[in-house]
């Protein structure tokens, strides 16, 4: 089962359209944002709907963690644990005026994508109520994913 | 200026007996002002018609621009004359363009009305620019005073809660202005949206004019735009919008498209500039309420931007736009169709992002200029750009910024939605590419080519359009002297 878009897969993130990313790629990505001062997080969810803003944090935001090495060894847990989840990596930059995320990518998808769906509710004249809806919500959360 | 001038008459009587003076003699020049923290600055270049002394001209330009007429009333002693009458207090000339000179006015407080563009403006660029002793007027830059910059709202979300909104980050945004312009129905228009958007753009873009024309009424193009964005959401997991583009005859006719855009459930909303500064700042509040993204398509700002010798100059625009309360504005792209020297480009894009903007006459800015928290503008680089110059533009404009291929989306050969992938894979590998720490600005056709080894839409669209440049000088560029004192 693949999604429908040009690259069969989700495509949130920042490298969504490009082959995934070795771990050695994502250390790279790691200490650019270290560099810059950022602050690491490692999120997964297994259920990605675009407006699904809070996925479940693995651990709080790693403010102090200054070496790749160590946020990588935390991604690895992190799928370890969650190995058919979505995981991404964020990054945080509390600069005045920013105060947000920075950086944003995937780095563990599900072996199978299941997409959404777009439910339609006519109303008045041709207007259209839209609602996304995530396929892999439809069973109950406690048979969801592999544990 | 080195030669001394007659300065302003003293003696009151004298200064307010009936009849004509000169600008500098009724107050209007002061060379040896120091402007407060809360004064407007503003710096205009202006070319004094053959025999004007450019200091008279200077004073000329406060004086009209403030509280001046051409001959002495005694009603001025009525007031707290002194305090409305703006001062010109430098004059310098243009480094390599004789006849032209650099004048500093300086405006105080009590001249605007809290949180209005139109009020400033009305003032700044009033009369002024009609005025016969002068050939020309362009209103270079200034330097809005913080407590003035604290009575507007800016943006409705700004760069950073957009971004929130959209969920993502750490990438410039992808787009593409749907085509051709004019023509298209409903139905086919959407056709378009949907394709680019699945293909891998955030955004798509309605066109300046397109409004309701006969081929196209609103709400059919509304509900199309809709369709297509919501299936092209469902279809990749990402937000996903079009600048619905709400600029109609009347303000009612922009309320009532604004309301049916916001029912369909679009994340922004379109204006074109021409619209004028009260309609602006109404639509930001509408967005502010409404939690919409406020595009700006700045048409028609090329008749008074462009010409270095006459107008007000880009940057300003920015400036007052920012003010005013716009989340996306076209700012150039330098390296496409449109005009824009790559310095003063990035100077607007400074005024739009910048917290502080400092100083920087290489790219336009003649002041310093705190914003106070004022929230950010996205850039929008739009026209005549394509996949083969993604490191110049990610290297030129950062991460904050609206990369719109029209053309180079719509355009490529291999359809609609092969254009942007072949668009989101260069960008994503480019920025891959820069955080890895390589040198994007000279490895970048290099990084290209390998990225369109194993995409083929992208080998396609470096094939159509590799080679496609537009280079022509620039008309407007910033003129300094090194040596120039760079602020007030």
């Amino acid at each position: 089962m693949t999604m429908t878009n040009p690259v069969r897969r989700l495509t949130q993130g920042c490298f969504s359209y490009l082959p995934d990313l070795t771990d050695k790629e994502i250390s790279l990505q790691i200490e650019y944002g270290l560099n810059k001062g950022y602050a690491w997080s490692v999120e997964y969810t297994d259920d990605p709907h675009p407006r699904n803003t809070y996925w479940e944090m693995f651990g709080a935001p790693m403010f102090d963690l200054k070496d790749a090495a160590g946020v990588l060894m935390e991604l690895q847990n992190c799928r370890k644990t969650f190995p058919d989840y979505y995981i991404r990596l964020m990054a945080f930059d509390s600069t005045r005026g920013v105060e947000s995320i920075v950086m944003s990518f995937i780095v563990n998808r599900p072996k199978n994508e299941p997409g959404f769906g777009l439910a339609r509710q006519e109303t008045h004249g041709r207007t259209m109520r839209y609602t996304v809806h995530s396929y892999a919500t439809d069973r109950p959360e406690t048979e969801r994913g592999s544990r | 200026m080195e030669k001394a001038v007659e300065g302003v008459i003293k003696d009151a009587k004298k200064r307010y007996s009936a009849g004509v003076l000169k600008y500098r003699q009724m107050g209007y020049w002061d060379a040896d002002y120091v402007p407060k923290e809360t004064d407007t600055l503003c710096l205009f270049r202006i070319t004094p018609q053959e025999g004007v002394d450019p200091i008279e001209a200077a004073a000329a330009v406060a004086g009209e621009s403030s509280t001046a007429t051409w001959t002495v009333v005694w009603t001025d002693r009525l007031t707290a004359c002194d305090s409305y009458r703006a001062k010109a207090y430098k004059v310098e000339p243009v480094p390599n363009s004789p006849g032209q000179y650099f004048a500093w006015v300086a405006y105080d407080i009590i001249l605007f009305e809290e949180g209005s563009i139109a009020n400033m403006t009305a003032s700044l660029i009033g009369n002024v620019f009609s005025f016969k002793p002068l050939k020309a007027a362009r209103l270079e830059d200034m330097r809005i005073p913080v407590a003035y910059v604290k009575t507007f709202k800016g943006p409705p979300c700004g760069l950073i809660v957009e971004r929130e909104r959209l969920d993502k980050f750490g990438r410039p945004l992808l787009g593409a202005t749907t085509k051709p312009k004019l023509g298209l129905s409903g139905r086919n228009y959407g056709r378009v949206v949907y394709e680019g958007l699945k293909g891998g753009l955030d955004f798509m873009k309605d066109d300046e004019n397109i409004n309701s024309q006969p081929f196209m009424h609103w709400r059919d193009r509304f509900l199309n735009v809709m369709d297509a964005v919501n299936k092209a959401s469902a279809a990749t997991g990402e937000v996903k919008g079009s600048y619905l583009n709400i600029t109609g005859a009347t303000v009612e006719d922009m309320y009532e498209r604004a309301e049916f855009a916001k029912e369909l459930g679009s994340v922004v909303i379109m204006v074109d500039l021409i619209v004028g500064w009260s309609t602006i700042q109404s639509m930001s509040n509408w967005c502010r309420k409404n939690d919409m993204i406020l595009h700006m398509h700045r048409a028609g700002h090329g008749t008074y931007t462009r010409q270095k010798n006459h107008g007000i100059s880009f940057r300003v625009i920015a400036k007052w736009l920012r003010l005013a309360g716009v989340d996306h504005l076209h700012t150039g792209t330098a390296v496409g169709k449109l005009e824009g020297d790559p310095m003063t480009v990035q100077g607007v894009y400074n005024v739009c992002r910048d917290s502080y903007t400092k100083t920087d006459l290489p790219r336009g800015l003649f002041f310093d200029q705190d914003w106070a928290d004022l929230r950010k503008v996205m850039p929008v680089a739009s026209g005549g750009i394509h996949a083969g110059q993604m490191h110049q533009l990610l290297d030129m404009f950062g991460d904050d910024v609206i990369m719109q291929f029209g053309g180079g989306t719509i355009g490529h050969p291999g359809g609609i939605q092969a254009g942007a992938v072949a668009n989101r894979v260069a960008l994503e590998v480019m920025v891959k590419a820069r955080n890895e720490g390589r040198d994007i600005k000279n490895e970048g056709p290099e990084i290209l080519r390998q990225a369109a080894k194993w995409c083929s839409p992208l080998q396609q669209a470096l094939d159509t359009w590799g080679e496609i440049s537009f280079n022509y000088a620039s008309t407007d560029t910033s003129d300094y002297a090194v040596t120039a004192s760079a602020s007030a």
